[in-house]
């Protein structure tokens, strides 16, 4: 095989992670399980690459008693750019599959992780602003008491018990980022791994 | 006589009075045996296994029980006001009372009857009927709520009623007071009884939404109508009723009526009455009733007066009705699941007459009549008689089926549920009620396919069953297991009003379609608010329109001024919410009506004439969140022809808008 080329099992990781954050756009990203006494069947709150989703009217009305701003999917530049992003991405997964070079394989792992840092970064920023910014005429004010959810795993929040996880479109954008730590992986122990599948055969 | 030759006396003496002793029936306490609680217990946030739908008797509502654990789930406000839940007293409500009449805020419902497909319960529906001014209503099992009521003209004591076909293609109403029909001179002498009364049979076509609407009546001689249930599978296409006071007693009938050795079974061919009415051989008859609709997108009822029903008279019909003798004044006609025996119950019988269907057939076919009763012929007893339950008890009332071959009467008289085999005839079973049963239920035990797990009896007479509450004592229900060959009492339940007729069906059927909200967008209600912008109050001459929005935990407007005296005040109320068990409530300090008890997404209406001049709070009722006290508001009433000017607001006062308040 050329030099510097990606093998065809990188290849086909690559597409398939070009697929999966191709299907992480129209899913849910993201949720926020709620549970209290006066909500046995719970509420969710999803966040999807463009909207949010879930039982956002309840939990707007249930917000105002702590004098939490209420969600709207316009007041976040995110939803507008988010998907363009996933899209940028999964269409750099495609294209490194198909040039199939690894040096574009290093830049995309670089820049994908960056972008995973600055999202986590941005969603725990969102958190927070909605967690602290509190009107101070709210009806119900427990001093020091703030409602940032968890960026992610459980969080009592007064009778609310918030438990938050990647929902479906996570799990799909971290898998593309295994399959892409993966491939940098097989692409630079490149002999080892040709053996190994050599020994396979 | 010797000591030693006394002595075995003593010792018999003894033995007797012990053994008569032992003998003495047991407190009913006893009755219960072990297991039993198990077998009625559902833990504490676990589902019942069945729905069960009581009548509420002389409540006039329609109660809503889990079995096995008794426990009361909600009453459905039906042909009686309600003001706990704003029924007949919100300006939408109240057309579902409505009747040539005018407004009856009461009747009495004795009957509950299950929509059915190919005879088995559906779970769409269950119908109600009022005795007293005679109205059949449908419940819809959605929202648990009356959808409609239809008023039955012609007819008085609708008894015999809500009994259904199949496929619920009729639901039928029948007249136990015979009286005059509707479009002849009314006045006339009560012991004219014989020549002017008569006794009209309803059948209340059934739309696929719902939709009632009286298809045709039938005149019938003035007997006093009971009960009745539509044939099943081969016996499809009839209907039977059972009446006494074949007499035709106008006084004492306690006396008078009871004078015959037999009353009667009529058997309708309601198949052949559809096809004659089709054929435009039904009369139409000028007459006047109320039709009521509840709608669930207005959340408002509306109320039409109809004019006119079709009619068909018995007599000019020589294959339509047939009169089968029934001993002893005949009370529950049943029919049997393969719908080939016709079990009826002579309240002072001491035997169970089964008719056989098949007979039934032969018998006209043959011509086999004693004569003719008013012009319908009268079949031979023994020739639609299958054959009699000797000795099963005194009194049999009702009976329900279990599916295997089985029915279970109710013996009001020696108080008791008997269960016996329907080809053998042998009673197989007994256990004693407490005390005096009326109806009985078998889940789907009127079905073509009775779940028969267990049996519940409802009771008229509880004495000391419960704690004392005065002269007046709660009706009660009780539970039996019937799985096993002997009948197990494992709970009884005290129950609202009077229980009569009841059914019970699989929670499974109904459970999953429970509405939840409605939805805001869809509310039609001319008067809603859809959000707290378009909360506004609107002076229309001496009507003020007050839209008001609630929602956690405030009223939009809640501060109001510029109300007179002479002024007719219309809270409409709209409930904001889209969540789940958030009703709210409202109601205003004098206003002579009940309060409003409000359905997320929907708008109801209180009506108030304010009386004086001053200060009215009003509130929400139900609580609702932390902050419900707090969830309140004023309206003020000034003298009339005062200057003080409409206005309204939340949150923030606005400017004074005169002297009294810059002080």
């Amino acid at each position: 095989m050329e030099k510097g080329k990606l093998s065809p099992i990188v290849r086909i990781l690559l597409l398939a992670g070009a697929i999966a954050l191709t299907v992480s756009i129209f899913v849910p990203i993201w949720q926020i399980d709620l549970d209290a006494p006066q909500y046995p069947e719970g509420l969710t709150l999803l966040i999807f690459s463009n909207k949010l989703g879930g039982n956002v009217d309840i939990v707007n009305g249930l917000n105002h008693y702590i004098g939490m701003k209420t969600l709207h999917a316009e007041d976040f530049i995110e939803f507008t750019v988010l998907p363009y992003l996933i899209g940028f991405f999964a269409f750099a997964f495609l294209l490194t599959s198909l040039i199939a070079k690894k040096k574009l394989l290093y830049v995309l792992l670089i820049v994908f992780i960056l972008f995973g840092i600055v999202a986590i970064f941005d969603f725990w920023r969102w958190e927070y602003n909605y967690g602290h910014n509190l009107n101070p005429e709210a009806a119900i004010i427990v001093p020091g008491m703030t409602y940032q959810p968890p960026l992610i795993g459980f969080k009592q929040l007064l009778n609310f018990g918030a438990y938050s996880i990647p929902a479906l479109g996570g799990w799909l954008f971290i898998s593309s980022g295994i399959l892409l730590v993966i491939s940098v992986f097989l692409s630079t122990k490149k002999k080892s791994s040709t053996r190994h599948l050599k020994n396979l055969q | 006589m010797k000591k030693n030759q006394v002595l075995p006396l003593y010792v018999l003496a003894a033995v007797v009075l012990l053994g008569t002793y032992s003998c003495k029936p047991r407190n009913a306490g006893s009755a219960v045996t072990s297991g039993a609680a198990e077998k009625a217990y559902v833990a504490p946030g676990k589902y019942d296994e069945f729905y069960n739908f009581v009548s509420g008797g002389f409540s006039g509502q329609m109660s809503v029980y889990g079995i096995p654990s008794g426990r009361l789930l909600r009453v459905i406000p039906v042909f009686s006001v309600d003001p706990e839940k704003g029924y007949g007293y919100s300006e939408e409500t109240k057309p579902m009372l409505n009747t040539s009449h005018g407004f009856v805020p009461w009747d009495d419902l004795h009957h509950t009857e299950l929509s059915q497909t190919n005879g088995e319960i559906d779970g769409r529906w269950v119908f109600g009927n009022a005795n007293n001014t005679p109205r059949v209503a449908r419940l819809d099992l959605t929202t648990f709520s009356t959808a409609e009521i239809i008023e039955l003209p012609n007819s008085a004591g609708n008894h015999s009623s809500p009994f259904i076909t199949e496929n619920t293609e009729y639901v039928v109403a029948g007249t136990r007071f015979s009286v005059p029909p509707d479009n002849v001179n009314g006045d006339v002498p009560i012991n004219t009884y014989k020549k002017n009364f008569k006794g009209y049979l309803s059948f209340i076509s059934i739309g696929k939404e719902g939709q009632m609407d009286i298809a045709f009546q039938i005149q019938c001689p003035g007997v006093d109508f009971d009960l009745s249930h539509a044939g099943k599978a081969k016996s499809h296409d009839w209907f039977f009723f059972t009446c006494y006071n074949s007499e035709r007693a106008n006084t004492l009938l306690e006396v008078n009526a009871s004078q015959k050795d037999k009353d009667f079974i009529l058997a309708l061919n309601w198949k052949k009455a559809e096809e004659y009415v089709k054929a435009g051989k039904g009369k139409k008859v000028a007459v006047k009733y109320a039709h009521n609709v509840y709608n669930e997108k207005t959340h408002t009822a509306t109320s039409e007066i109809r004019n006119e029903v079709t009619v068909l008279d018995s007599k000019d019909f020589s294959d339509l009705c047939y009169f089968i003798p029934c001993p002893k004044s005949p009370h529950g006609c049943d029919v049997d699941p393969t719908g080939e025996y016709i079990v009826g119950s002579g309240k002072l019988a001491a035997l169970i007459p089964v008719f056989s269907f098949d007979k039934l057939q032969k018998a006209i076919a043959n011509k086999e009549f004693d004569g003719n009763y008013e012009g319908i012929p009268v079949v031979k007893y023994e020739s639609a008689l299958y054959g009699e339950v000797q000795k099963p008890g005194l009194g049999p009332l009702h009976t329900e089926f279990d599916g295997k071959g089985n029915a279970i009467t109710s013996f009001f008289v020696s108080s008791e549920l008997v269960k016996w085999n329907i080809k053998d005839l042998k009673v197989l079973d007994r256990v004693p009620t407490y005390y005096s049963v009326g109806h009985l239920c078998i889940p789907g035990g009127d079905t073509r396919k009775p779940n028969a797990k267990y049996v519940i009896a409802y009771n008229k007479i509880t004495k000391d069953r419960y704690l004392p509450t005065g002269p007046e004592l709660a009706q009660s229900a009780q539970l039996f297991d019937i799985t096993g060959d002997k009948m197990q009492l494992i709970l009884d339940f005290p129950t609202i009003g009077e229980p009569h007729y009841a059914q019970a069906v699989s929670a499974d059927l109904i459970k999953s379609k429970s509405v939840k909200f409605f939805n805001i967008n869809d509310n039609a209600n001319p008067y809603v608010s859809k959000g707290e912008p378009e909360a506004k109050v609107v002076r229309e001459g001496n009507k003020v329109h007050v839209y008001i929005t609630s929602i956690r935990s405030h009223f939009n407007p809640d501060n109001i001024e510029g109300i007179k005296i002479g002024d007719e005040v219309y809270f409409h109320v709209t409930n904001l919410e889209q969540d789940w068990d958030i009703p709210h409530g409202f109601a205003v300090k004098g206003a002579p009506n009940g309060e409003l008890l409000i359905m997320p997404g929907s708008t109801q209406t209180l009506k108030w004439v304010p009386d004086r001049v001053g200060i009215f709070p009003f509130y929400c009722t139900d609580f609702c969140s932390a902050l419900h006290q707090e969830m309140q508001g004023y309206a003020r009433v000034s003298p009339a022809g005062s200057t003080v000017p409409l206005m309204f607001s939340t949150g923030k006062n606005l400017p004074p808008s005169d002297s009294t308040s810059a002080k």
